[in-house]
């Protein structure tokens, strides 16, 4: 393959990570994305471009209506990682 | 294959733009009622106009179907003393709303939800909204009522024994709204931004007869002619904002909250008040670690925080029921924090579920907390993760991020002067939801645009047809479509942050005439030397750097409401070195600001213009039937 000529890309640059193996390329998301991250793929059946991935409010509403369960799983930034505690031993997870 | 980076790897170019542009093409609609902006308040005012027999456009700048900060979900309908479970009177209540935060309430606001908002619920549920605990899931949570399966929140009961909030499972609540629309008519253009109001001869201050608009994705062009607007896009976020890589998510809201109401109402003349107000910015995304942020932050609600060493503190953000002993958020962090420098408390907090009754645990993080704004993806991926409320404790982000930088701002509060109608300072023109100044929640959205649509559509069956003006329509084609004709020059994120470096310059910790002149100063050069090479490679960009002039026109409105207030407010969070007596009582008032003849013409109104809620609210309201199911 080629190695291309690009700019740095946006960051954080995958709000969700779909899985090309359940994804059908409905693009219910792409029709549901209150900022439109996504445009289709001009594959037919093809997952979602993620176009403008540093505009997401991380909402969720991409992954919450897939009609397919398992296609689009949430991808939050490093960044935001959460914390818990497990309560008898004290041991710290993260997200 | 999903990012523009594979596409390009596996392809070897670019995705050609997947829709028709058509930056040339215009479609016409002629209505009785437009509505601006398709949140909850948005679609209530469709609603409530369509049900008065009106036609009505909505037009909406996201997907009507999860759009505006109650799109993915609501968590609480707040304030809703006429529910059967209530202990408190409506007007009442009201009226202590109005009178919160230092008497800058806006009263005919609070009347209207405390009036109706259950009404909106009930019909919401018939419409598909969830709203009881019909599978008695939650059987034996506190605050559920048996009789009604309806779920009071332990908030404001501590203190005021009041079952005036309810909650809710709001994640239904869009997608019904949205459907209900339809049913009615309602004709919905998505992923149209609208742009400005027309008015009539296209004189500033004249009556409203509609908006023009354009398509993110195609770049069409829209002239919406319309007997009467309502404006319900929201107030104004990112105005302080600086960050160029994480412009979507560095706010409580969505990039798309941009002012472009206040911007568009602003040019066509309308009066606003409260617009010198700001908050802390709430850098709340993602996961949400900021305190008091919803799901995600563990200060939320009834949980109860433990200190790192299992401590239990003083404080939680709701008590929960029997629960008066404890401080609930405000000055009682500050007592905290000294605690925590002296070493009587360790860093971090955490949220204690474990020590939570089963059911109480329950309701709050699988209900709750799932059901508010962005909060369902969060529980999802905590679950997912493998957090278990059982056994774990959430960690709470309060004094570990530090405070908000000192000039980091958030509008807050300022909005559209109305009257008993909800209309605006000018004829023809109608406003809801955070539109109006000092909104509330959910249901006050949803209760004053309800309100709104039935008052416009009153006035659109009876108001002679819009004859807009073809000159106006021309100049703001030529206005929104000049980026589009430039391949380079300023874009609209350095656009974006530029203005907002004026902002945390001039308008924020330390404020003074002088600094205000600045500003103003600045934006006027921006605009003559930037905003003309701004530049967009296609309708989507566009959307955003239109969306930055309605954010540079939003901080002009702040800074010249800000110049009008010659005194420091601590309720405003407003102070002024050049001025620092806080709240004097001559200044207890509201200051008004609106453009005439090229200037900004300051006035004032008293804090209970609108006179006694009441016998006003009644007067104006004599045909109203309640909730129509």
């Amino acid at each position: 393959m080629p190695m291309y000529a690009l700019p740095n890309a946006s960051t954080p640059g995958r709000p969700v990570i779909f899985n090309p193996e359940i994804c059908d390329g409905c693009n219910t998301c792409v029709d549901h994305c209150p900022i439109d991250v996504f445009i289709p793929n001009p594959n037919q059946g093809g997952c979602p471009i993620i176009l403008h991935p540093e505009e997401c409010w991380y909402c969720g509403t991409c992954v919450n209506d897939c009609p397919r369960p398992g296609a689009a799983a949430f991808n939050w930034p490093l960044q935001q990682r959460g914390y818990w505690k497990n309560k008898k031993t004290g041991h710290v997870f993260r997200a | 294959m999903s990012t523009f980076q594979e596409f390009v790897g596996n392809e070897g170019h670019a995705p050609l733009w997947p829709y028709e542009i058509c930056y040339d093409r215009e479609q016409e609609i002629e209505t009785d009622v437009l509505v601006i902006g398709g949140g909850i308040a948005g679609c209530w005012a469709a609603i409530g106009a369509a049900r008065k027999g009106a036609r009505v456009a909505l037009v909406e700048k996201s997907a009507t179907v999860r759009s505006g900060a109650g799109g993915p979900g609501c968590d609480h309908w707040c304030d809703a003393p006429a529910n059967p479970l209530s202990k408190v009177d409506p007007d009442q209540w009201a009226e202590r709303l109005t009178k919160g935060f230092g008497g800058y309430g806006c009263g005919i606001g609070r009347e209207i939800q405390c009036r109706e908002n259950y009404d909106a619920l009930l019909e919401l549920e018939k419409m598909g909204g969830k709203i009881r605990d019909l599978d008695d899931t939650f059987k034996g949570a506190e605050g559920r009522d048996e009789k009604t399966k309806l779920l009071i929140s332990p908030r404001m009961n501590p203190f005021h024994d009041t079952n005036v909030v309810i909650r809710v499972w709001g994640t239904t609540f869009k997608p019904a709204l949205k459907k209900e629309c339809e049913r009615l008519g309602v004709k919905i253009f998505d992923r149209v931004m609208a742009t400005g109001l027309l008015t009539e001869k296209g004189i500033q201050g004249g009556r409203v007869l509609g908006a023009t608009g354009v398509n993110g994705r195609t770049g069409e062009f829209m002239i919406f002619k319309a007997k009467a607007t309502i404006l319900c896009s929201s107030s104004g976020g990112s105005v302080w904002l600086l960050s160029t890589e994480l412009s979507g998510y560095n706010t409580m809201s969505p990039r798309t909250v941009s002012g472009d109401g206040i911007a568009m109402a602003w040019r066509a003349g309308a009066q606003f008040t409260l617009m010198e107000r700001s908050g802390i910015v709430g850098i709340a995304p993602g996961f949400k670690h900021r305190w008091y942020t919803g799901a995600g932050d563990a200060s939320y609600e009834n949980v109860p925080l433990v200190d790192a060493g299992g401590k239990e503190l003083p404080i939680v953000t709701e008590p929960g029921w029997g629960k008066k002993d404890v401080d609930r958020m405000g000055s009682g962090w500050a007592s905290i924090r000294e605690r925590v420098l002296k070493g009587e408390y360790s860093l971090p907090f955490y949220g204690d579920f474990p020590s939570m009754p089963p059911i109480e645990r329950e309701a709050v993080w699988n209900m709750l907390l799932k059901e508010e704004c962005t909060g369902k993806i969060i529980v999802d991926s905590y679950t997912e993760a493998g957090f278990d409320p059982g056994q774990d404790q959430l960690q709470n982000y309060a004094l570990l991020e530090g405070s908000s930088p000192a000039q980091w701002r958030e509008a807050a509060g300022g909005g559209l002067v109305i009257d008993w109608d909800l209309k605006t300072s000018l004829e023809g023109l109608y406003a809801a939801g955070t539109q109006l100044f000092s909104p509330g929640d959910h249901s006050f959205a949803a209760a004053t645009g309800r309100y709104a649509g039935r008052k416009a559509a009153s006035y659109a069956l009876v108001a002679s047809e819009p004859i807009v003006s073809k000159e106006q329509i021309s100049a703001e084609k030529a206005r929104i479509y000049a980026p589009a004709g430039r391949r380079n020059g300023v874009d609209w994120k350095e656009l974006h942050a530029g203005i907002a470096r004026v902002m945390q310059y001039f308008c924020s910790e330390y404020k003074t005439d002088a600094l205000f002149n600045m500003a103003i100063e600045t934006l006027e050069e921006i605009e003559e030397k930037w905003v003309t090479t701004l530049f967009a490679m296609d309708p989507h960009k566009l959307i955003r750097s239109l969306e930055d002039l309605s954010i540079l026109t939003h901080a002009q409105v702040i800074l010249h409401a800000s110049r009008a207030r010659k005194a420091s407010s601590q309720i405003l969070n407003f102070h002024r070195i050049d001025y620092p007596q806080v709240d004097p009582p001559e200044w207890h008032k509201f200051i008004t600001v609106k453009p005439e003849n090229g200037n900004v013409k300051v006035g004032e109104l008293p804090l209970d213009y609108w006179g006694n809620l009441k016998q006003n609210y009644e007067a104006h309201n004599r045909d109203y039937t309640g909730a129509s199911l």
